[in-house]
């Protein structure tokens, strides 16, 4: 070989290798991202029976905000789209539709309830749309095989069941248990998780499972049937509003059961303040996120700059309620995913970033419990804690207990 | 109240007709898919509206409750096609046969409710109905609390259009077919009596029309009507669960007659244009506060236009004309 | 039987609840023959006004005072400036303005207030009174109120003249015109009075079952049925029957049927009542001449 041909091949590989990066880092984009902006949908119920979780929209609009104050992602502006379903499966489909097709967002994002996102689940995967970090605990969507555009965010109901049912196996294993339990998919799917956790003993140890409709007034008489049916393990899957009914009855007919009580409704302002601080004390529940009303974190620096941003970006927003810094540290986790794209602004790049999320905090959650995904685990959080009420203040205990 | 029933068709009238079909025919092409999908969620609600309007706006029987009969026709066609494997243009027929005879039976009792009773009657089945489609024991057929979730058809005879259209050609289809019947059945005797029944029903039965009879079928009618709007729009959206079919969808139904016009074919088609764009534009004015707006929207109406937008616009054209046949004249 | 007890005594409170709706919507029909359907969204809409009362300061009394006269304006000015407007429209476009304004007064609570759940203070000692466990003091009063209420009105209907003239003006408007009564001016004062006892309703209610937008929304079913059945035009009848769907709802989903048909139950009643006996157990009868 000739010295001449040499210099040729040595010139050739010295400009691949510096134009191979270049190639590399080239923009990719899909519709709705460009080099200014990244367009991202959601459907939320502003409107309807849900409409107490609309606030969860509001916050995540005022963080992308702040970030697009900031300087954006990337040096890319955050154009969030966010419109109402009413929690109506039929508009959640036609909002979605809208979304994609007309407004041509480059995914959807933290769309809220389990009809809604059941609906447009299989319109999003035949579509190739990211259908990312969904606001429901609903188990399913941690399935990569069946569906690979969808994702979930929190701890699944099922998860959270099954760390009750094993501490119950641990602590009482003769107890004989009642449930509470909403007549929807939230209630049932954590009841399929209770019964997961109990094993075999599942059906000898739940002596009565006792179910109650959104639309009861009260439910003082599914309180009076539990405490009749000899039960003295209380498993109160309930919502919010529920929740605080169920513990200041049960307190008040003087049943003392040793009482189980969903992530969903722990906080202290919405349920234990309302019930009754008293008539809280021993209540057992588990936890993955920080409760903004409970004093342990009044000086925790993380929660201080939550509440300096819902003052700045989100003044109507409560400081006492939990979605706010469910929003919050949901985008903070969407925002960890966009800065992983970089400029491969692909749909199945978002995808793929989204399920390479390691050892994640946003701030939000407790300590020691991370976002974790992979190819094979679509289930971002799925560590909790068990805390007891003492009064006061919820005071964690055990390991952080991952599945 | 007249209706437009009784008048003759004036040429003005069928080549405005022609058009109108002409353009639905057309407009497919020319527009997004999601526009597509949208049009024909307006041809279904004009179905279920003309259904409500024969009940309520020619009847006189005031329906809160008719998303009771929307969601049955919806769960019959999902039912049919999940579980057993019907073809989803049979399952319309059968949808609307079912709800036939479940209107009918509902309309036996409702024989003996009037006015405000009866709204009050059919507001409680409306309310109560996703109860019933939670309900345990039918959950192996109804999916409970999750629903069922279908599969758009595919055009037949590998036609080169996409599948929204195709399924827009199919409710346009139906909806042709069903405003042509409603038309028949209405300008005829069937008609006169149902309106007879409404506006004096004692002279009415003294006259010897069977109002017992009259009243029943037309609200087996209307259900049909209704249940085959479901059935079509459970096939469009592709999913059905209990928390569609609220009472909000009845109080939307309601409006859509009312805002369209009352007594009167045209009108389910304003009134559906009505409910599926408006609570869309309510939600870009403010997010908080859709269904205030459209509240006032509907209060708003029946002080400016009391005989919904129909109307309006009949008597707009017979001023316009009436001024320019008194100009000519003179 | 101490589930029986308790099962009672818990249908009694929540019957309570109905029957101070049911007691609303009897007013309503009294002075205007009509059914409304928003009654139980203004109901709310008033609550949410003594809660942003109670927010600035005001004590809790005062605050109770000022709702009631501000839902009375309110029951007026819906008369004046809406019912009064479409007098002799037909049925329907009645239906329509009361759906309206059901559908305004929720959205509008919903947009001001927003829809997190708020805590609702109640006038009554937090401890259950002689030292039992079946009724809270909270419950026993607010029946009391109820049955005040009930008191008040029927004085009112049968021993005023203001009284009398709105009976008569609700049976029979052109006879009642003929011997000089102002009946825009009745049905006003029937709407206001409405209002007020719906405020009323919706204060004693929301320390039970929390203070959010669709607070009402699931007890006006409940409350319908009770007036249906205890009688349109009775308001004693009207509150018997909210204690007694209060009493049977809980019974029949403990023992018989099961928790998840509650509603079913209230449109099987509701139904029932207007085919069976219309007028409900202790309301009078019409006959109407053909």
């Amino acid at each position: 070989m000739s010295t001449r041909s040499n210099v040729v091949i040595a010139t050739l590989a010295a400009l691949l290798a510096v134009a191979a990066p270049g190639a590399l880092a080239q923009k990719m984009y899909d519709t709705g991202a460009s080099d200014t902006e990244i367009k991202i949908g959601n459907t939320m119920p502003y409107s309807g029976p849900a409409s107490a979780y609309g606030t969860i929209g509001k916050t995540e609009t005022a963080y992308f905000k702040k970030v697009n104050d900031e300087g954006g992602v990337n040096g890319r502006k955050i154009d969030f789209i966010s419109v109402d379903d009413g929690y109506s499966p039929p508009k959640a489909v036609e909002m979605a539709r809208q979304l994609v097709e007309q407004d041509g967002v480059l995914f959807l994002f933290g769309t809220l309830g389990t009809p809604s996102n059941t609906a447009i689940q299989k319109y999003m995967n035949a579509k190739k749309v990211p259908q990312l970090l969904v606001a429901t605990g609903a188990a399913k969507w941690n399935d990569p095989q069946g569906y690979p555009w969808t994702m979930g965010y929190q701890p699944s109901y099922q998860t959270e069941a099954a760390i009750f049912g094993r501490h119950i196996l641990q602590t009482k294993p003769n107890a004989k248990i009642g449930v509470l339990y909403q007549n929807d998919d939230f209630g049932k799917d954590y009841l399929k998780g209770l019964k997961e956790g109990l094993g075999d003993k599942a059906t000898k140890m739940i002596v009565a499972e006792v179910s109650y409709e959104v639309t009861d007034p009260t439910i003082d008489s599914q309180i009076v049937q539990l405490q009749a049916s000899g039960a003295d393990v209380f498993v109160n899957i309930t919502t919010p509003k529920f929740a605080a009914m169920a513990i200041r009855k049960a307190y008040d007919i003087g049943w003392k059961p040793v009482q189980y009580l969903t992530d969903v409704s722990s906080t202290v302002a919405s349920v234990i303040q309302p019930a009754g601080p008293e008539k809280a004390v021993g209540i057992i529940s588990a936890i993955y996120g920080k409760d903004p009303t409970d004093p342990q974190w009044q000086n925790d620096p993380a929660m201080n700059e939550w509440r300096a941003f819902m003052k700045k970006y989100y003044p109507d927003g409560s400081l006492t309620d939990v979605n706010n810094v469910y929003g919050y540290g949901v985008a903070r986790t969407l925002v960890q995913v966009l800065k992983q794209c970089g400029d491969n602004l692909t749909r199945e790049n978002v995808m793929k970033q989204a399920a390479n999320l390691k050892n994640f905090d946003p701030g939000t959650n407790l300590p020691g419990v991370f976002t974790n995904t992979s190819p094979t685990n679509y289930a971002p959080i799925q560590a909790m804690q068990l805390e007891k009420f003492n009064g006061k203040e919820w005071v964690r205990f055990g390991q952080v207990i991952s599945k | 109240m007249g209706t437009d029933i009784m008048s003759p068709i004036g040429s003005w009238r069928v080549f405005a007709l022609a058009a109108l079909i002409a353009l639905a025919c057309l407009l497919p092409f020319f527009i997004s898919s999601y526009h597509v999908f949208q049009l024909t969620l307006v041809l279904v609600y004009a179905i279920a509206l003309l259904g409500l309007n024969i009940l309520t706006g020619y009847n006189g029987q005031i329906s809160l409750g008719h998303g009771a009969f929307y969601a049955i026709g919806a769960y019959a066609a999902a039912i049919l096609m999940d579980r057993f494997g019907v073809p989803y243009w049979l399952t319309v027929p059968v949808a609307g046969v079912l709800c036939l005879v479940v209107g009918f039976l509902f309309g036996l009792p409702a024989l003996r409710l009037e006015g405000l009773y009866l709204a009050l009657a059919t507001f409680a089945l409306g309310v109560s109905m996703p109860q019933l489609l939670k309900y345990k024991p039918f959950e192996p057929w109804t999916g409970g609390v999750q629903g069922i979730v279908i599969v758009k058809p595919d055009p037949p005879w590998h036609l080169p259009i996409s599948p929204d259209q195709w399924l827009y050609f199919f409710v346009l289809a139906i909806a042709g077919a069903m405003f042509l019947l409603a038309w028949n059945l209405l300008r005829g005797r069937i008609g006169r009596a149902l309106v007879a029944i409404r506006d004096h029903p004692i002279a009415a039965s003294a006259m010897g029309v069977n109002t017992a009879m009259y009243k029943s079928l037309a609200f087996g009618v209307s259900a049909m009507y209704t249940g085959i709007a479901g059935a079509l729009g459970a096939i469009a959206v592709q999913f059905v669960a209990p928390d569609s079919f609220t009472i909000l969808l009845s109080i939307s139904l309601f409006v859509g007659i009312v805002v369209g016009g009352l007594g009167s074919i045209g009108g389910a088609l304003f009134g559906a244009l009505f409910i599926e764009f408006v609570p869309n534009f309510a939600g870009q004015i403010s997010k908080a506060a859709p269904w205030a707006i459209y509240g006032v929207f509907l209060i708003g109406l029946i002080f400016v236009m009391p005989m919904g937008i129909n109307w309006a616009i009949r008597l707009g054209w017979a001023r316009i004309t009436s001024r320019r046949r008194t100009a000519s004249a003179q | 039987m101490e589930e029986l007890l308790n099962q009672v005594f818990a249908g009694l409170a929540t019957g309570g609840i109905y029957a101070s709706l049911a007691l609303a919507l009897v007013m309503i029909y009294q002075a205007t023959q009509l059914v409304n359907f928003a009654q139980g969204e203004m109901a709310m809409f008033s609550t949410y006004i003594a809660w942003a009362l109670i927010q600035t300061g005001v004590p809790y009394w005062a605050t109770f005072f000022l709702t009631v006269v501000f839902s009375f304006l309110l029951g007026v000015a819906i008369q004046y400036l809406l019912l009064q407007r479409i007098r002799g429209q037909p049925v329907l476009a009645l239906v329509v303005v009361f759906i309206g304004l059901l559908v305004i007064f929720n959205s509008l609570a919903g947009w001001i207030f927003t829809y997190t759940i708020k805590v609702f203070p109640s006038p009554f000692p937090a401890e259950p009174p002689f030292g039992q466990h079946y009724v809270s003091a909270h419950e026993l009063g607010a029946t009391a109120v109820t049955l005040v209420l009930i008191a008040l009105l029927w004085a009112f209907f049968r021993f005023t003249s203001l009284g009398l003239a709105m009976r008569a003006v609700a049976q029979n408007p052109v006879s009642s015109r003929l011997v000089g009564i102002r009946v825009s001016q009745m049905l006003a004062l029937g709407w206001g009075l409405a209002a007020a006892i719906g405020s009323i309703a919706g204060m004693m209610a929301a320390p039970i079952v929390f203070l959010d937008p669709n607070m009402m929304s699931g007890i006006l079913l409940y409350a319908f049925a009770a007036a249906l059945l205890g009688g349109i035009d009775s308001p004693g009848g009207a509150v018997f029957g909210g204690f007694l769907v209060g009493v049977l709802e809980n019974l029949l989903g403990a023992f018989v049927v099961g928790n998840a048909l509650k509603l079913v139950f209230a449109l099987v009643i509701i139904v029932g009542v207007l085919l069976v006996r219309p007028s409900g157990i202790f309301g009078s009868v019409h006959v109407t001449r053909v």
